[in-house]
């Protein structure tokens, strides 16, 4: 009974508190702009079912995305389980669904193999990052506390798989020893490997099979918790952030509604423009400038890195990162969330997520090619970021290199990039 | 070769016609250099079909890609505005590009602005006027065999998702097509996007256009294939600095086209 009360309490605190957090993050995702993104439901759920659901995009990277697919998985599959364990630790019982009989039986033994392969998957890509040394889970973003939020991730899955497997192997000895309150039922095809390692009395076995079981619950109910603060949070997210994905063809760039109102005005005195929400600012200097969906793309990225293995300038030595475009804007993000709670409102901190967090040399080392589009494997659009923060630079400040608005100039007086006189256009027909 | 006709919009509404298609040449196609030869090249291909086209010679104006990428949304949307006017004067439906960034800003970002058109790239056009057998790589220079690798420009590949219409082009020459490690949507930018054709490049290892044309290099091309202008720049100047342009050509799919046809 005692237990009972523990575990309820323990459940209620841990929802409560991720409920807390989860209410924290849609807070701050709303400090973006407003943008339409729920047309053509059908075009939506299919891009959500591909790329989330059916983890097409991460096939790009076919061994990578092997791993990662017995990973989520064991991850998805194992979470029935925790059903059942919710149920225990509630009512007392042992086992709940042990009445299905022969399909309990092929449940648990399907668990132990999704949990081996969680356990072999994380283990490699803990030696992948820590012992092989893939070059895209490093550079100059990836400081410290990214590296080790991965390896934390990794190595709570470990244990977590780990103490469900010793669990089982536990509580098999214990019904093949006849041990009351541990009624026959499923299968252990794995952790019947265990079986040879433990001990042959009751109680120790029973207090084996206790600690693994509190030590699973409460090592998931932590890691729940534990989501609101790390990278991992894309094993939620990339089902809404893929449904919410840019529809159009990746070469088109939002258009400014703003701008084409004042551009109306200019070549027609007459043009009464619509009301639109006026923005305060053309472009992006900070949170505030981006839309709801940038800043959920921030809370989705886990920093695989595979955007900026394939951008063009950072493979050529240039400081821009597509990843630390988007770890930056997550981290300003969160800095003006808890400005904004702290104080009622958000009050200037002197900074902005144009150069205290992402540089001008950064976004203008761009080529605007959608590599890192193409690449992410949760449909996140850095580069959406890096334009509006130019467009910022250029319409707000007139700040561009001397060479881009000699381009502007001439672009505006003979309808080119180059200083070449409009009439002699069509010279090349005498050619 | 009979005599280049290349007549203007204001031409064809003087005599009161109306073309099948619009060529929009574009700014690199009217005054690089390089690129006019691309531009001719790809007039004889739609004289040589029978298509009857027209540019918009002094009425044509910058799309104003460059400065939307850049940034300048307003000066963006003005040249969008002036050309939708322009185009919509001439009541045009359907345009072919020289060049991608054309092509995709007019085919994607014009409808924002009013201006609604059946934009095509001139690799989809080659495409298309083969699968009708209308060019059919006869009389001309042949190119059966030769090793040739395409680059995907980003904002006709990535962008629109066009990959197959330019190997399809090179496939009908029994050329050998030989593709570079990154390429299709994996392919590798040339350098020259986002308005870094107008600038110089941010510090770094090396240049983004070496970078690409090492790849190139590797599969050991007899011609490296575009369909950009301002990738032909990058590449050119790529192979330039590796000075291999005696052993490897850079050309354009127009122009491989207008030479297997015997257009040159």
């Amino acid at each position: 009974m005692v237990s009972q009360v523990i575990f309820g309490i323990l459940l209620l605190a841990a929802v409560a508190f991720a409920s807390y957090n989860a209410r924290k993050i849609i807070r701050n995702i709303r400090l973006g702009r407003n943008e339409q993104r729920a047309n053509q439901p059908a075009k939506r759920w299919r891009a959500m079912l591909l790329v989330a659901f059916g983890q097409k995009k991460m096939f790009k990277r076919p061994f990578a995305a092997l791993l990662h697919l017995f990973v989520y998985l064991g991850f998805c599959i194992i979470n029935i389980e925790m059903l059942e364990i919710v149920i225990d630790g509630l009512f007392g019982t042992h086992r709940a669904f042990s009445g299905l009989g022969a399909f309990y039986g092929f449940l648990i033994a399907s668990f132990e193999w999704l949990a081996l392969s969680v356990l072999l998957g994380c283990v490699i890509f803990l030696a992948r990052r820590n012992i092989v040394h893939i070059k895209r889970f490093f550079g100059t973003e990836m400081t410290p506390w990214p590296r080790t939020d991965a390896n934390l991730i990794l190595i709570a899955e470990i244990l977590l798989m780990a103490a469900f497997l010793t669990m089982n192997a536990a509580d098999h000895k214990l019904q093949l020893l006849g041990a009351s309150h541990y009624t026959q039922a499923g299968a252990f095809p794995v952790s019947s490997w265990l079986l040879p390692l433990l001990p042959d009395g009751i109680t120790p076995l029973i207090n084996i099979e206790r600690f693994s079981w509190w030590f699973h619950i409460i090592g998931v109910l932590v890691f729940l918790n534990y989501l609101p603060y790390s990278k991992h949070l894309h094993i939620l997210l990339a089902f809404p952030n893929t449904y919410f994905s840019n529809l159009k063809p990746q070469g088109y760039f939002r258009n400014m509604d703003s701008v084409t109102n004042e551009v109306k005005a200019m070549l027609d005195p007459s043009y009464t423009p619509e009301a639109v929400d006026a923005p305060s600012r053309f472009g992006a200097k900070d949170i505030q400038d981006l839309t709801w969906k940038n800043l959920l793309e921030a809370y989705t990225c886990t920093e695989c890195g595979r955007c900026t293995a394939v951008c063009p300038a950072n493979i050529t030595g240039k400081l821009l990162s597509p990843r630390k475009i988007m770890m930056d804007t997550r981290d300003r993000m969160v800095e003006m969330g808890e400005n904004t709670r702290k104080n009622k409102g958000f009050q200037d901190d002197g900074k902005s997520l144009l150069d205290h967090y992402i540089s001008r040399e950064e976004i203008w080392a761009c080529t605007t090619c959608n590599a890192c589009v193409e690449a992410c494997p949760v449909n996140i659009n850095p580069l959406e970021i890096i334009v509006e923060l130019r467009r910022y630079a250029v319409m707000e400040e007139s700040q561009a290199a001397a060479s881009l608005n000699a381009m502007f100039g001439n672009m505006e007086n003979n309808g080119a990039p180059w200083k070449y006189a409009q009439a002699d256009r069509a010279n090349w027909r005498e050619g | 070769m009979t005599k280049l006709e290349i007549p203007t919009m204001a031409e064809l509404a003087a005599k009161g016609e109306a073309p099948d298609i619009l060529f929009w040449v574009g700014c690199a196609g009217s005054f690089d250099e390089r690129a006019q030869r691309i531009t001719r090249d790809i007039c004889k291909i739609l004289q040589h079909v029978g298509l009857k086209y027209a540019i918009l010679g002094t009425e044509e104006n910058c799309t104003g890609d460059p400065a939307k990428r850049a940034g300048n949304e307003f000066l963006f949307q003005m040249q969008a505005t002036m050309n939708i006017q322009i185009l919509d004067g001439y009541e045009i439906k359907n345009i072919v590009t020289a060049c991608p960034h054309c092509f995709n800003t007019l085919k994607n970002e014009y409808p924002d602005l009013g201006g609604h058109y059946e934009v095509i790239h001139h690799t989809q056009l080659i495409q298309q006027l083969i699968d009708e057998g209308k060019l059919k790589a006869e009389g001309g220079e042949s190119f059966k065999g030769r090793r040739i690798t395409y680059h995907d420009p980003c904002y006709l590949g990535r962008g629109n998702g066009v990959y197959e219409a330019p190997r399809k082009a090179l496939e009908s020459l029994d050329a050998q097509l030989v593709e570079m490690k990154r390429c299709r949507s994996n392919g590798l930018c040339c350098g020259a996007g986002g308005g870094q054709m107008f600038k110089e490049p941010e510090k770094g290892k090396k240049d983004v256009n070496i970078e690409r044309i090492e790849e190139a290099l590797e599969t050991q091309p007899e011609v490296i294939a575009a369909a950009c202008p301002f990738c032909m720049t990058m590449l050119r100047d790529g192979i330039k600095i590796k000075e291999k342009e005696q052993e490897v050509q850079v050309l354009d799919i127009a122009e491989i086209t207008a030479r297997a046809n015997g257009l040159t």
